[in-house]
């Protein structure tokens, strides 16, 4: 056959090889189909750890109370407050327990915090509707709820 | 150049050949080999919201965000909880400012003052990814930097991820969206790094009425499987085919 017709067919052939060679040292050697379907399972299969080791910041009251601060847990476990994660308030945890750094957390004592429940929204039929509410606009417009209310023992009576 | 039909046909088969040889040299996939299980197969994770319990205090969409390191202050959220009131006259008001992230403080919705003589019935819905049976997400995703694990959560890859943002467009429910930051899809995947723990989800861990549950559907004896199985629970937008792994108590027909 003519040069003329094999040379770009060489071309050709040699422009597919390096799209081949590409992908072979692009593509990581673990993606694939990682289970039954091409269509919900071709991934890198590195990043399902990738994700599992993606830090926790969120420890737990548990981890707060029974571990470390007991003194307070004790009269905050007997308030309806109870059901509120320490760090709710009190900012996440991360790695607090293994610095002891106090000035890693950070205390919420903002209005903003409190009236997240206990803004009156009188809806009938919803849980907020069950939660002691007031109109942050009249009740104390300039004081902080904590200057008068204890949070971790909000009993009206005891205040 | 003279050429017969014979010689052309010849040429052609030996050209297609020739241009096959260096395809069987490389592959396409490397199935066998990485078939090794992603996550554990016995574990299918499964979401509970009960809306009746639900105050709108948006203490998960706080916990969320800093957990998983979303920006706190940009208009986006993993997850968020919105405010349905329904009037007398039948009309249905939706909100949910920077997505509940400090709660729902205030009357007005949208800016619109409603008078709680004119209130039929007001409720708030947590949303968050649904981790569907058939992610629309998952399909469209042109690279395969998105994808379902062994034990049902959807996740990005954001190293592959090249943000053409198809996924975002496909999701019915809306859950995924631009990261600010990484310039990639985003969205909840349950905080795969503390269920795979053992943990709770930050949102779970952050309720503190139990609105919010997290467990494995594949085991009968796990609580929220239990509620699943033998209580009245829907999904969003079951029309769809998505099959939302995320169920609802208390569900109202206004819920878009």
């Amino acid at each position: 056959m003519k040069n003329h017709v094999l040379r770009p067919l060489w071309v050709a052939i040699a422009f597919v090889a390096l799209i081949f060679l590409a992908r072979y040292f692009l593509v990581p050697s673990d993606f694939g189909v990682q289970g039954e379907s091409f269509t919900y399972n071709y991934h890198r299969k590195s990043n399902v750890q990738e994700w599992k080791d993606f830090q926790v910041k969120y420890l737990g009251s548990d981890v707060c109370v029974v571990e470390c601060h007991s003194e307070n847990g004790e009269s905050l476990m007997a308030s309806p407050h109870a059901i509120i994660e320490c760090e709710n308030c009190h900012g996440p945890g991360v790695d607090h327990p293994e610095t002891e750094e106090p000035a890693a957390m950070s205390v919420d004592t903002s209005r903003l915090l409190c009236i997240r429940c206990h803004a009156d929204l009188n809806y009938p039929g919803t849980a907020r509707a069950a939660i002691p509410g007031i109109n942050p606009d009249e009740h104390n417009v300039d004081s902080e709820c904590v200057e008068c209310h204890n949070p971790h023992n909000p009993d009206l009576e005891e205040m | 150049m003279s050429c017969s039909r014979r010689t052309l046909l010849k040429n052609a088969v030996k050209g297609c050949v020739a241009a096959s040889l260096p395809v069987s040299a490389f592959k396409f996939l490397s199935p066998a080999e990485a078939r090794a299980a992603v996550g554990d197969p016995a574990v299918r994770w499964g979401f509970l919201v009960d809306t009746t319990k639900c105050v709108g205090c948006g203490m998960c969409v706080k916990a969320c965000k800093k957990e998983n390191e979303v920006p706190y202050d940009a208009a986006v959220t993993r997850t968020w909880v919105e405010r349905y009131v329904i009037t007398r006259d039948n009309k249905s008001h939706v909100d949910s400012p920077m997505g509940a992230r400090d709660g729902f403080t205030d009357q007005k919705i949208d800016k619109l003052e409603i008078a709680p003589e004119d209130i039929a019935k007001a409720f708030f819905v947590p949303k968050l990814c649904n981790q569907c049976e058939n992610p629309a997400c998952v399909q469209v995703c042109p690279v395969g930097a998105t994808y379902k694990t062994r034990d049902g959560v959807v996740l990005i890859d954001r190293k592959w991820c090249i943000g053409c943002g198809y996924c975002i467009m496909a999701c019915p429910y809306g859950v995924r969206f631009f990261h600010p930051k990484y310039k990639v899809a985003e969205k909840c995947n349950f905080c795969y790094h503390r269920i795979t723990k053992g943990m709770d989800s930050a949102c779970v861990h952050a309720c503190p009425f139990g609105a919010r549950k997290i467990g494995d559907l594949k085991d009968e004896n796990d609580p929220v499987t239990q509620v699943i199985m033998n209580e009245r629970v829907a999904v969003l937008k079951d029309e769809y085919g998505t099959k939302p792994q995320v169920f609802y108590i208390g569900l109202d027909h206004n819920v878009r």
